[in-house]
């Protein structure tokens, strides 16, 4: 396996900018040993070759991570590569939320942003380079320590060794360190990966021993000194705006403290949660609902079929899709709809904010912190620099919590600016569930054909849903100037699948209903179409879904080796027991690819998903058992999707509130999951969303197998009246 | 009111509505975070804790009911993920985001104490008002098995 060339490395000017050498932490600052000899108790002199990593004098090596923990495994993941190349045990190392700071942005986007399945693969090449440089600069310090020539000098697990087998460890050289020059990047020799001791193999994850204990903080655990908890009442229907409030039999709730019009409505802030949500329940408060009320599922999939009969905006076009579907014998014409869907994290949303004359600080768990810094300074009127973030643990992110207009945030600095207390902005779970941002709601025609050979020959993709990357602030950065959206047609127009002829046209709709990026974005719904469609040509063309695709994908060896790994793993062809079936879908989404095949079973019309299978290519697997974790993670969020996952709108509201009417997975009916890795050693891919996409069509073309179904509009088993 | 608790063999007095749920108070007022607020309406599970033994959603209980009675929750186990329950979903790296875990492990302690060899239906049956969405369950299921592992193990020690 070759980890190597997976990703850019950093600039030289983030490199060796990012902090520089500091030395902290005493007041002499880096004169030798001075606390000792000043008789005063010693405080730890502090080494930072760079804003990733602090060796102590005291021997704490804290990593800082830019990145957001959201159960994904940055926390660890991120720090097993520093500790590769310095030679330190991960398990030893601190792990620290990095404040707001340029260094730690996206390498492809101004901004310090947890998303795109894109953390590991986007700084492999910097975190080996700082942990490189780290160790050199030790071994340096320990060179001039002995008088000796460093190139005679090792390292071996937190200590820097010599050739008579003297050793000092990396805390003891920390002072030294600090005082040397950084090194030029050409002394910064990486690590041959036959020699890793770490990376590629399994590591206990870091935060493990919080998040058993319950010790770890997530933002809706924040508590400060006198802090105030709110809950807002926001509007009742999307687009609606306040008319009036009455508050006073809010007032009269023991407890409650204010209550306050900020722009998303009302907040009633209390000494504690109950009091709040009491404080809201008694609040009168007259909207004018405004010309959304009567929006409902029904109305716009009716204004979107309408839509896909008209021509769309041209996302591709290759050979003659129109002509050739046309012309042909053997061909589908089919609609698919999937529905508006909730991230519905576990942590609902939440955000602490305390705002000063000169400032603001926020504790909150968040995928966006540049962004939040940004617009929550715009809010309150001061300058970005004066506005901290304090990242916590997220309960669960999938998107969510890296809101395109940092909603959360942005509220929460409203409802405490001038209240001198620090406020928690809590948001109920029916707040989160019906407060919009869902993935978009989609409707599509799908025009499908078959060449003689039997193989599909034309592929026309005709598609109405609102653009995900439009609404975001990287929309200024992927979004044409025609209003093209890639993300509405990531999956498709680059699908794998050999396919001569390819149309794709795009209806951006502009409904009041917000949207954003959900676990995997426009791949977990291309991917289901998708893999959907090509099932439905392989039983036109009567061949096994397995062997059709293999055919597809012969060209592509990688895709090829990932469809058959799950294959032969599955048993693919051998037969099942009574009322067992399969279905089998293959993805690529964020450079990996995904294949899986779903057993199930349908006893008196009960589905139930008995086993899915799983290979996945990802390039390099960093922390193996963690892209297990993440495969099984992406197929249980996904199948909750495909079973039950439906926001519906009725009177310009969303209809569902809480996990009794949008049900999600539980444990009974979670299936045995087996992920199977592939150490390709082609370019790093993610992890974290591309085990999604591919889930809803494995068990529907399962499905189809064992009723001659095809199930084309999500969810399965609607909970619909 | 005034409304004495008894909270991991604590008694602590609090100033409170009655009919505030427990889970505000072991949270807002004791400021035992471990706790976790998901649906408030025990559809998730992920304020669970033990009432004289037996795991409640503590989001539903009034406070007042509970005056007298003995809460545990998971700061109880132990500090040092000592407890079986806590090593073995350490051992297993069951947790993704973690926020559901503090109530999935306190459903598994209590399952275990009251059987210590569960089946799969078992753990279903007892696990089933624990929602992950981070999709952990099939780390779960081996963790409660494995847990009652290490338990039977120090048993016989």
């Amino acid at each position: 396996m070759s980890p190597d060339g997976t990703s850019s490395s950093l600039s030289r000017r983030h490199f060796f900018l990012g902090t520089g050498v500091v030395a902290v932490g005493t007041a002499a600052g880096i004169g030798w040993m001075p606390s000792i000899l000043s008789g005063r108790s010693p405080s730890p002199v502090e080494f930072q070759p760079h804003a990733f990593l602090r060796i102590s004098s005291d021997g704490t090596v804290t990593v800082l991570i830019g990145k957001s923990e959201m159960g994904q495994g940055v926390y660890t993941g991120l720090p097993m590569v520093v500790a590769e190349e310095l030679d330190f045990d991960p398990q030893r190392i601190r792990v620290e939320f990095a404040g707001v700071d340029p260094v730690f942005n996206h390498p492809f986007l101004p901004a310090q942003f947890t998303g795109g399945s894109m953390s590991t693969n986007t700084t492999y090449q910097s975190l080996r380079e700082v942990g490189a440089m780290a160790r050199r600069m030790l071994m340096l310090a320990a060179a001039q320590r002995w008088q000796v020539p460093v190139d005679g000098l090792i390292t071996d697990d937190g200590f820097v060794v010599d050739r008579q087998g003297r050793k000092l460890p990396y805390g003891a050289l920390a002072e030294l360190a600090a005082d040397l020059p950084v090194p030029d990047k050409a002394d910064v020799v990486l690590k041959d990966p036959a020699l890793f001791r770490y990376l590629g193999k399994p590591q206990a994850r870091l935060d493990g021993l919080a998040k058993v204990t319950g010790k770890a903080t997530f933002g809706i655990d924040v508590i400060r000194p006198q802090m105030l908890t709110a809950v807002v009442a926001r509007a009742p229907v999307f687009g609606a705006s306040l008319k009036s409030v009455d508050a006073a039999e809010a007032l009269q709730v023991p407890g409650v403290h204010s209550v306050k019009t900020v722009p998303s409505g009302v907040a009633v802030l209390a000494e504690h949660s109950w009091a709040a949500m009491k404080g809201r329940e008694s609040l009168k408060l007259e909207w004018d609902l405004g010309e959304h009320a009567a929006t409902s599922s029904d109305s716009l999939r009716q204004t979107w079929r309408a839509l896909l009969k008209k021509p769309g905006l041209v996302g591709d076009d290759r050979g003659n899709a129109p002509a050739v579907w046309a012309r042909a014998e053997q061909k589908i014409d089919v609609e698919y709809e999937l529905p508006y869907l909730a991230h519905a994290c576990m942590e609902p949303l939440n955000a602490v904010a305390e705002v000063r004359d000169d400032g603001c600080d926020l504790w909150l768990g968040t995928q966006n912190q540049s962004q939040d810094a940004q617009l929550v300074a715009a809010a309150l009127g001061l300058p970005p620099t004066s506005v901290k973030v304090h990242t916590q643990f997220l309960g669960g992110g999938f998107g969510r919590r890296a809101s395109g207009v940092s909603d959360f945030a942005v509220e929460a600095a409203y409802v405490a600016q001038g209240v001198g207390r620090p406020v928690k902005v809590l948001w109920t779970r029916e707040d989160d569930m019906r407060g919009g941002y869902y993935r978009p709601y989609s409707l599509s025609r799908v025009r499908a054909a078959l060449g003689k050979d039997g193989l599909p020959s034309t592929f026309h993709y005709v598609t109405a849903s609102k653009p995900v990357l439009a609404n975001t602030t990287l929309g200024k950065f992927a979004v044409a100037p025609n209003g093209l959206d890639p993300s509405t047609m990531e999956g498709i127009h680059d699908m794998p699948y050999a396919m001569p002829n390819l149309r794709i046209e795009i209806h951006n709709t502009n409904e009041a209903i917000t949207n954003l990026w959900w676990r995997s974005v426009g791949h977990s719904i291309n991917g289901f179409i998708l893999n959907s469609a090509i099932d439905e040509l392989a039983a036109l063309a009567n061949q096994d879904p397995y062997e059709y695709r293999r055919r597809l994908l012969a060209n592509k060896p990688r895709h090829l080796g990932v469809l058959e790994r799950v294959a032969v793993e599955s048993n693919w062809g051998a037969p099942l027991g009574k009322g067992r079936y399969r279905g089998i879908a293959l993805h690529e989404s964020f450079g990996s690819i995904v294949a899986q095949v779903a057993e199930i079973s349908v006893e008196q019309e009960q589905l139930r998903v008995e086993r899915v299978f799983c290979a996945v290519d990802c390039g390099f697997a960093v922390n193996p058992d963690q892209v297990v974790a993440q495969m099984q993670s992406g197929i249980i969020y996904g199948l909750s999707a495909a079973l039950y996952g439906e926001i519906s709108i009725e009177g310009g509201a969303a209809v569902q509130g809480n996990f009794d009417s949008y049900r999600v997975l539980r444990q009974a009916e979670a299936p045995a999951i087996e992920v199977f890795i592939l150490n390709s050693g082609a370019k790093m891919g993610g992890i974290g969303e591309p085990g999604t996409p591919p889930i809803a069509a494995a068990v529907c073309n399962a499905l189809f197998t064992a009723t001659g179904q095809r199930i084309r509009r999500l969810p399965i088993n609607p909970l619909r009246a | 009111m005034v409304i004495t608790l008894k909270v991991n063999g604590q008694t602590r007095e609090v100033d409170v509505p009655a009919d505030m749920p427990l889970l505000w108070v072991l949270r807002d007022v004791l400021q035992l975070t471990g706790t976790k607020y998901g649906c408030g309406i025990a559809q998730c599970g992920a304020c669970t804790v033990h009432l004289d033994g037996q795991p409640i959603r503590s989001c539903i209980t009034p406070v007042a009911a509970v005056a007298e009675a003995d809460i545990q929750t998971i700061e109880s186990l132990s500090t040092d993920g000592s407890h079986p329950v806590q090593q073995a979903w350490m051992e297993l790296d069951v947790v993704q985001c973690g926020y559901c875990q503090s109530g999935q492990i306190m459903a598994a302690t209590a399952l275990l104490e009251r059987n210590d060899n569960p089946t799969d239906a078992d753990i279903d049956s007892a696990m089933n008002g624990n929602i992950c969405r981070c999709g952990t369950y099939p780390r779960i299921r081996a963790a409660v098995k494995r847990a009652a592992e290490i338990k039977r193990g120090q048993g016989v020690a």
